[in-house]
Order: C-alpha cells, then structure tokens, then sequence
C-alpha cells in the first residue's frame, strides 16, 4: 500500500495535467483549484511516507533493496532493448528531498496564483517540472534518472522564456544550455559505468556491489562530478544561475534554487562519488579549491549587487558551495552536514525567492536601491524576508545553523591540507554573509518609506500560508535537529561504508 | 516545595513563554496585556532564580557543579556530541539572578518608557527574547550551547538596537553591533571547532580539565601550517577569546558598543551594560582553567582588558551625550573585570583573588550601571535629548532619581561602603599581587578618571541653572514606573558589595586550577586608602570644574575652543571614521569590488568568448555546407594531398 502511495508521487502530477488539459483555459479558477489540490495531496502523502521511513528504521527490508535499505522498493523491467529498469526507492535522503519539493511545489503554486499569461499551461508546467524533480530523487535506476534529469531543464527553459521577466531569454538560454552541457557530460560517464560495470545492468543497487576499474574511474569521476556540479552552480559553472534565477517567475526561482539545484549536489552523492568511492577519494580534496570562489567570494559579489534576484542567487551559489564543502570533507559528519544543507538550504531559499517575488509584485522593482521602510506597509513580508535571511546567515533555532556547523565541523575531521584551508576560510565568511543580508535587509526594510510606496499593502492569507509553513520548517528542523539527523545517518551509512571501504588514502595535503 | 530542575525550567521557559506569545498573539494591539505578561513572567522568573539560588548557596552542596538537565541537541560523532543542559555553579547562579532581576526591573521600567510608542508589544517580546536567549547562555553546560545562546543575544541585541527601524542612524548602528560582534563570532566558532577537534568534546568540564602536556606528541594541520595540538589549543583558546573580545566590545572592536546607544534606553541598560556585554567576561571566566593552561593566553586577556579601561575612561571625559558617557564607562569597566581575569596568572602560578574580584564585579556592576542607565532614560524622556548641554539643574525637580544617581555614582566611583568600592578594590589587589605593576597603576589612575568623568556628568545634569525651555518652564516631573525600578535598583547599588563580599570570598573559584603550590599572597592594607584617596582627589577636581561656584560651566561645554589633543579624544580618536574607511575602501571598494570584476569581466568574458568561438565553428561549417562547387574540390585536392603525405595511401 505504502509502496504504492510512493509510486503515486511522481504519477499524481501528471494525472493532473491531463486531468486539467480538456477544462478550457478561461476557467483558471478550477484549474488552480485542481492544481493547489493535488499538489496538497501530494504534499501530505509525502509527509506521511517520511514518517513511515522514520518509523519503519532498523527493520529489515526486501533482499534486493538490502545494501542501501531501501524503503517502498519497486523493481519493474521497462526497455529491454537498454536493460533499463523502473527501479525506485526511498531511504533517508531522497525521502527528506521528495518532502522539500513537494513543500516546495505547493508553495510555489501558491506564490503563482495571479501570474500573467496562459496560466493553464504554466501550472501544467509547473507540474511537469515537479514531476522530474521528484522522479530523479525517487529513481535508483541511472536510465530512469537521466530521463527525469533531462525532462527537468526543458521545463525550466518554457517557463522562463514564456513567464519571466528582464532578460527571459537569454537567461532561459543560459540556464539550459549550461545544464544541458552537464547532462552531455553525465550521459557519457553514465555509458561508461554500464560497460565498464559488466554486469548489464543500470540499477545504483547493482552497481554498487561491483569495483569499477581504477583507470575509468580516474576519468569519468571528474566529469560527471562536474557535469552535476553544473547544476548545483559550482564554480566555474554557476554562471548560469544569477542570469536565470533574476529572469523566472517567483515559482520557478524557488523550484530552481530550492530544489533543482540539490539534484546536482543529490546526483554527486548518490552516482558520482557512491559508484566511484576510490576516484572521490583522489579528486575530492582537489575539487575542494573551487569552493574559494564559491564560499569565501561569492558572498562579496552579493554585496556588490543591488538586485534582489542577483544578491539571493549569489547567496545561494555560497550555501551550495558548502554542500560541496561537506561532500568532500569524505566523513560522515560531513555527509550529512551536506544533506541537511541540501533540505535547509530548500527551505530558505524558497522563503527568499517567495517573498522577494510578493515583494516585486507591488513595488515592481527589485532595486534595492529605490526601496525603503517598507516594513512599514508589509510588517508580514518583511518579517519573512528578514527570518529568511537570519536563517541564511546561520542564526541558531533555523535549520541553516545545525547544517552550517555539521558541515564546519564533520570538514574540519578532514585531515588534507586543501580542505582545512576552505574550512578556515569558509568559517571566517560567516561575516560576509552578514554583511550582505543586513545590508540588503536595512535597505529595503528600514528607513524612511517613499511617498510612491504609501498605498502598499500587506500579504493577503495565501502568502501568509506560504510564508508561516515554510518558516515553520526552518524552525522544526533548527529546534530538533536530533530527528532529521537520524533519518540522515541511516542512509549516509551505507555511503560512507563504500567510501571507507576502498583502500586509496585521501591525498591532497 | 518546588524543587530545583523546575525552577530551573520555569527560569528559562517563562522568558521563552513570554516571546512566543507576545509575538505570535499579543503583539503590538494589545501592547497593556503583553506588557503585563513580560513584567509578570520576568518576575516569575526572577522569583525562581533567587529561590534557586537561596537553595543552592544554602545547601552543603555549594561549590560543586550541578547539571540540572541535558538533552541530546545535534549528535556529531562519538564524544562529540552538542548537547543544550543546565548547568548550576556559584556563576551562574549568580548570573540567573543578576539577569532575571535587572530584566524584570526593566520591564518594568519599560511599561512607563514605551507607553506612548505604538510597537510597545514588539518591544517586550523582543525584550523577553534577549532574557531567554542570555539566561541560555550562562546556564550553558558546553561550548556548543554557549554558542547558540551566544548568536541568538547577538540577533537580539540587533533587533533591540534597530528598534525604532525609520531612523538610520539606529538602523546603522544595529547592523555595525551585528557585523562587529558577528566578525568576532566566526573566531570564536573557527576555535570551538578547532578545540573540540583537538579535544573531542565540547562539554566545560572536559576542556577545563586539560592539561596541555598530554596533547604535545600529536600534530595538527592547519593548512597554512602545521602545529603540535599543544599550541593548536593555544590559538584555539585565543580564538574563543576572540568571540568574548568582540562580545564584550575591548579595543579594537569597542566602536558599535557607543553607537548601539540608539536603542532605546532600557535596551541600552540592560543589553548594552548589564548582561550582554559581560558574556565576553563570562566565557573567559567559565574556561578559565583552559585558559589558564593555555600559555600567554591570560597575559593578552590581561593587556586587552587593561588598554580597554584607560582608552574608554579617557574618551568618557569628553563626551557631552549621557548615554554615551554611560557606554564608555562600561566599556572601562568591562576591561577592569575583564584584566582582573587575565591578571591571574604570574609567571606559571595562577592565583584566583582575580577571578573572584571579576565575577563580584559583573555582580555589582550590574546593578548600578543598569540603575545608571535607567536615570539616563528617565532624564532623557524628560528634557527629550541626550546633550548635556540641555540638562542641569534637575535636583529639585527630580529629588528621588537624584538621591539614586548619587548612590550609583558614588558606587561606580568606589567609595566605601558602596558595592563598587569591594569589587573594584579586589580587582585592584589582584593586579597588586600579579605583580602587574603598570596595570596596577592604570587601574588606579582609571578609577580616579572614573570618578572624574561620573561627577562630571551628575553635576552637569542636576546642580547648575537649568539650561533646558522645559525644565524652566517645570514641565518635568517623576513617572512612577520609570522611577519604581531606579529605587528598588539603588538599594543593591549600595548593599550588594558588603553583602555579596562574604559570598564571593567563599564560593566563587574557579575551579580546579593546575598551580604547582599554592602561595602566600601579599594582603596590602594601603591598597583601599590609595584607590579610595584618588577617587576623592578626582571627585574633588570635578567639583571644582563643574559645581564650585567660580565653576564656568558654559566654558566647559564648548568643545570648539580646545586644544587639538581634547578635540582627537572628543572624536573618540576617530576610531569610527577609520572602520568606515577601511569598510569602505577596503573590503566594499576593494574585495569585493575584485570579486564582482573577476565575475563580470573575467567569468563572463570566458563565457562569452566561448559563445563566439561556438559560432564562429558554426559560420565556418556552414560556409562549408553552401553548395559552392569549388570549395568542394579545393578541400577535396587538399585532403587528398594531406592522406597522401601523412597518411597510407598508396600513391
């Protein structure tokens, strides 16, 4: 039943687009309704299907799922010609993924109730893009993953060429591009572990009981790492997402940064350094040095930017920098330091983008130059963007402290001389990170109110759901960290157990 | 009977209570019913402090550690596990009752104070959040915990200070005390992990047990360098102190403690003198055998807190804004009990008498720097500015807060029998019996410039002819709320010093301590007449400039017609216009200015240089594709002659 409910994830988006697609495009108020709907329904099951993995920890699971402890297991073959599998699973990590999308997805609809344009195809849209996200999470097949990988960037590329705003074009161009130019990457090292595995199959399960030959990993580890790292915006690939994230629409933004930027990070994890351990162990303390620009510069650069959009992508460019931190610190603190990044960073990310999109909404600006004292107007957005902002600093009681300092401190077990380095440096831009929130909260908040921004007027009930739900996560998992970790750990430790089991040394120092 | 682990809980709950429901419910429409909660729950709170404390110190038990409760916060790995507990010793008790009392007196005073401001219930669940997040910080059992509670008091100290967010200047102040203090925290937390590292725990007891001869053999690497875990503990532990450098505003990064006088007055009083800016003592105080074992760590201690009296004392002389005056007498007194710390240590010996003349200071200082600051808003919400300029001759108008300034200042000078004088003469001893010699002289000569400066300020306030429209016109008058808080304040303004001496002299040591024996310390009977002998000497000097008769005081108050070193000290040694510079030109003008550069020209112009290579390729293939015959053949004769040459054709 259960495993059924879990199967229903991804397929409930898709039966509301084709429910949705006969009802005429001037009835949006039913077709919202359907959408808000069902994008509930998922939520709650997802919810529920978290708790039962909670539940369900430390009892024995199907013999085909053993060696990851996969929960809901669903093994079906589909294309014979390729050997491919429908094979999908929950354990810790990709449950606590699915719960922040589906948050994500139903606070995006939510946020998108009065967008301009056809909006039956938009939500139709909205759902697609959901679908993927959830089916890579879901998925422990690597043809099934990919196709879900790939569905999720043509959505994005619709939505911001046909919704956004400022330079839509170009910046669906570069999104799409750039994360297509990845996926070329994943797809070849993807051809290279079928062959090389030898044993015919594509399933993560599989695979992970066979050594793949230190030679091919030597070469394919780095590309594929990199190919997912592009759409978690590691540096030099992050270019893609201030130009994309400032020209979405409010729901994409927080599905892009909230979510679809964690596939990459997910993808590292779960594929490239799962299947690879030996070669991780080689490139990762290398790969380490790339996080000076993300971390220690990226917040500088938020500084210099008076875009909202800019200062929150950049924003999120250093939080992902410190997933990366917490993957290549190679210990298991580290790991789930890295995984609870992943979820908070979610959260916080999705408050950003929602409020700064209500925002925009009524001033029509993002300038935070032209803005001022509007916390006067909107007490409700304001106090939003401000506890979104004292969670991105890392304020102990929001989840983005606990993953801040698992990460800091499982990094600095690390013992190569690369890695303490980016430690050091990324504990020291706690400061910079204060520096660009305050900065960009004072300015748009506080002060003197302009005479054009009299008439403002507050949130209405639906934004404030959004907001209190969203804030009301950040707040569960900073408050009672002890819960989320022990879902984590569960599926960390069959992970960090491939990763310990090669017998390379970490080198780099 | 209640017994001890629910008092402990209604102690931190009650505060944590009150901000829930003040923010979440009452908030700012029913601000008489969230003020009445605040002042009844503070009180609670303080109830249960003091009868815990009564129990405790009552009890056989007294010295030892108690931990009330402890929960699992974040497990790490192993030992290393962050856990969120109580802890009860002779300091913190005496914290809990010091920081529930001054919070539920200013909560009351706040009732008079805000009454006509209309976010008055955003204020007292503000207020009600600091107490909370303080009373987490001193029951704190390990470094973890002191670190969550220590960001949180941070973000309430930012939020208090920008209170009033239409002003800039209080919107620029909360942001620099946010960033200063914040810049200090990264340090902090680089040695907590670093120490915890090292160590494999956070918990106090574990770190103040270390002796550093058992981590000689092992190395660490830190990157840069590598260093034995001896010394790595070392810089870990100056590091941490670096967190309570920040926190307790010493020099250098003294600047946003006076700036963060834009607050409102009961948040400067109990936030920026009370409570929160001891924190930095306190954390040093807590580690204090860490600290004592790590080297020279307590000789920088020492020399910070040192620089830190005298700098503030002689910036105090000058100024004209009350609360200002205020902020940088606490910054003086901050580096007395903060010196008095590192003034332990003598050569591999360490002695406690500064240890204990530290915690019994932050006990009275409390006290009477907070009934200071109470005065200073009383006074300021009657003539409606800070200047001094504006004030004098309130003694007749305000009889009650006169008779209360006397007593704070008389405490805050160290006159005998006010509670200052005990505290402030141990810590003098302790840097006698240190053999800090220069110290101990700067020590004395702070104190007479203490006195100097606070009787400068009161008689400037109260004697004189009133130079204000209102007071002339006798507009002012005592608000009974305001006032209620400044009375019960001045009763431990005198008292706390001869009651708490038998106390501190019994319970508060710090601990176990690796002293190799235990000496006889030299008791100098001369040290009280000497201190007592130039706090006179200076109150007499303040007379004479500000109160005698021939007194000229219009003079005084002007600062144009000073000499250049009046004016460099007036502008508090433009330490301010120097952050501005190097935040300015520096880090916005200059690093971050470089990382936006190599981000628009350097990363973008790869990219775009890629893009028009990409479609140059494609130009040139579809030149190729155009169907023009001879291109074909040229390229097919070219082919040809290339396999011909490099390749195996047999030709």
């Amino acid at each position: 039943m259960e495993t059924i409910l879990f199967n229903a994830i991804w397929v409930i988006p898709l039966l509301t687009v084709l429910v949705c697609a006969p009802i005429s495009a001037t009835h949006s108020k039913i077709l919202k309704s359907l959408h808000a709907a069902s994008a509930t329904v998922v939520l709650i099951a997802v919810c529920f299907l978290t708790y039962r993995v909670y539940a369900l920890s430390g009892t024995p699971v199907d013999k085909a799922a053993d060696p990851l402890m996969l929960r809901f297991f669903t093994d079906i073959p589909w294309l014979d010609v390729f050997k491919a599998h429908y094979t999908v699973g929950a354990d810790g990590l990709n449950m606590l993924l699915l719960a922040l999308t589906a948050f994500i997805v139903w606070a995006g609809v939510l946020v998108s109730w009065n967008i301009k344009g056809n909006q039956k195809v938009f939500f139709a849209l909205i759902q697609l893009l959901a679908t993927s996200v959830y089916g890579v999470y879901m998925s422990f097949d690597l043809v099934l993953f990919f196709v879900f990988y790939e569905m999720e960037a043509l959505c994005m590329y619709l939505m911001i060429a046909c919704y956004g705003s400022g330079r839509r074009d170009y910046g669906g161009k570069k999104l799409t591009l750039t994360l297509a130019f990845g996926s070329s990457m994943i797809l070849a090292t993807l051809f290279g572990i079928y062959f090389e595995g030898g044993i015919s199959s594509w399933s993560i399960v599989e695979l992970s009981k066979v050594t793949l030959p230190m030679d091919f990993q030597m070469w394919a580890f780095p590309l594929m790492f990199m190919g997912f790292a592009v759409s978690s915006s590691l540096f030099p690939f992050h270019f893609w997402s201030p130009d994309g994230h400032s020209a979405a629409p409010t729901a994409v933004s927080m599905l892009a940064a909230g979510v679809m930027m964690k596939m990459g990070a997910y993808g590292c994890l779960r594929v490239a350094m799962f299947l690879m351990p030996e070669a991780a162990k080689i490139w990762l303390p290398y790969v380490v040095a790339l996080l000076i620009f993300n971390v220690v510069l990226g917040p500088f650069i938020a500084i210099r930017h008076k875009d909202l959009k800019y200062i929150t992508a950049y924003s999120s460019i250093s939080h992902l920098g410190l997933i990366f931190l917490g993957l290549a610190a190679l210990t298991p603190i580290g790991l789930r330091g890295a995984s609870l990044q992943m979820i908070s960073h979610g959260f916080l990310t999705g408050l950003f983008f929602a409020t700064i999109g209500m925002i925009y909404e009524r001033t029509h600006t993002r300038d935070i130059t032209e803005m001022g004292g509007i916390m006067r107007k909107m007490p409700f957005l304001g106090v939003g963007f401000v506890i979104a902002g004292f969670a991105g600093l890392g304020l102990p009681g929001f989840s983005g402290f606990i993953a801040e300092s698992t990460i800091f401190i499982g990094a600095f077990q690390q013992d190569s001389t690369l890695t303490r380095i980016v430690t050091i440096l990324a504990i020291l831009s706690i400061t910079t990170t204060a520096v660009y929130i305050l900065q960009t909260a004072n300015r748009m908040l506080h002060g003197p109110l302009p005479q054009k921004y009299e008439s403002l007027t507050d949130g209405c009930f639906r934004e404030k759901l959004v907001i209190v739900v969203l804030v009301a996560c950040l707040l569960f998992i900073g408050v009672c960290p002890g819960w989320i970790s022990e879902i984590l750990d569960q599926s960390i430790a069959p992970i960090f157990a491939k990763i310990a089991a090669s017998s390379i040394p970490v080198v780099g120092g | 009977m209640i017994n001890d682990v629910t008092l402990g809980y209604l102690i931190l709950l009650l505060p944590l209570f009150t901000f829930v429901v003040n923010g979440l419910f009452l908030g700012n429409k029913c601000a008489k019913a969230a003020a009445a909660l605040a002042v009844v729950c503070n009180g609670l709170a303080a109830a249960s402090a003091i009868l815990l404390a009564t129990d405790y110190f009552c009890s056989d038990y007294a010295p030892q550690k108690a931990i009330l409760f402890e929960y699992v916060f974040i497990p790490f790995a192993g030992e290393l596990i962050a856990k969120i507990g109580m802890l009860i010793d002779p300091l913190s008790t005496m914290m809990l009752v010091v920081v529930t009392f001054i919070s539920f007196m200013v909560n009351i005073y706040s009732i008079g104070y805000m009454r006509e401001d209309r976010a008055a219930g955003r204020f007292f669940s503000l207020l009600s959040l600091f107490s909370f997040s303080m009373l987490g910080l001193v029951v704190a059992t390990n470094l973890f915990q002191m670190f969550i509670f220590w960001e949180l008091v941070g973000v309430s100290s930012y939020l208090l200070i920008g209170f009033w967010y239409h002003k800039p200047s209080a919107v620029s102040a909360s942001k620099q005390a946010f960033i200063l203090t914040r810049f200090a925290d990264s340090f902090f937390l680089l040695g907590i992990v670093l120490v915890s590292y090292v160590v494999g725990s956070f918990d106090f007891s574990t770190i103040n047990d270390l002796s550093l001869s058992a981590f000689k053999a092992t190395s660490v690497n830190l990157g840069i360098c590598s260093m034995s875990a001896a010394d790595a503990l070392i810089l870990g532990s100056v590091l941490i102190f670096t967190g309570g450098w920040g926190k307790s505003a010493m020099f250098p990064m003294h600047i946003w403690l006076p700036n963060a006088m834009e607050g409102p007055t009961p948040v400067s009083s109990i936030i920026h003198s009370a409570t929160m800016v001891v924190a930095g003592v306190y954390l040093v105080a807590r580690l204090f055998p860490f600290m004592a074992a790590c080297g020279n760590t307590l000789t920088l201690i020492m020399w910070v807190g040192a620089f830190t009296m005298v700098f503030a004392a002689v910036i105090a002389c000058t100024q004209k804004d009350i609360k200002r005056i205020l902020a940088y007498s606490t910054l003086s007194q901050l580096g007395y009990m903060m010196f008095a710390l590192g003034a332990c240590k003598m050569g591999q010996v360490v002695a406690v008498t500064g240890w204990t003349a530290s915690t019994f200071h932050i006990f009275t200082h409390a006290f009477f720097k907070c009934s200071l600051f109470l005065i200073a808003g009383s006074l300021i919400h009657q003539v409606h500015t800070n200047d001094l300029d504006a004030m004098g001759g309130l003694r007749k108008k305000m009889p009650l807060t006169y008779i209360c300034t006397l007593i704070s200042i008389l405490a805050i000078s160290g006159i005998p029998p006010f509670s200052g004088f005990f505290s402030k003469d141990e810590i003098i001893l302790a840097a006698f019996q240190g053999h800090h010699y220069a110290v101990f002289g700067l020590a004395l000569l702070t104190s007479g410039l203490t006195t100097f400066y606070m009787f400068r300020l009161f008689f400037l306030a109260f004697h004189g002819e009133p130079r204000h429209e209102g007071v002339r016109a006798g507009h002012v008058h005592e608000d009974f709320a305001m006032t209620l808080p400044i009375v019960i304040l001045a009763v431990p303004a005198l008292l706390s010093g001869l009651l708490g001496k038998g106390i501190f002299e019994k319970f508060f040591t710090p601990g176990k301590l690796h002293v190799p024996q235990l000496l006889k310390l030299a008791h100098a009977e001369w040290i009280p007449y000497t201190a007592v002998g130039v706090a006179i000497l200076a109150l007499l000097i303040a007379w004479f400039l500000y109160a005698s008769p021939k007194a000229k005081i219009a003079r005084a108050l002007d600062e144009t017609n000073r000499s250049g070193l009046y004016k460099v000290i007036y502008h508090k040694f433009y330490f301010d216009e120097m952050y501005y510079t190097v935040v300015r030109q520096f880090i916005f003008g200059g690093v971050a200015r470089v990382s936006r550069f190599i981000q628009d020209y350097i990363v973008e112009g790869i990219l775009a240089f890629v893009i028009w290579f990409v479609h140059k390729l494609g130009d040139l293939v579809r030149t190729a594709q155009a169907g023009y015959l001879p291109f074909y053949l040229g390229t097919l004769i070219v082919g040809v002659l290339i396999w011909r040459f490099f390749g195996q054709l047999p030709l």
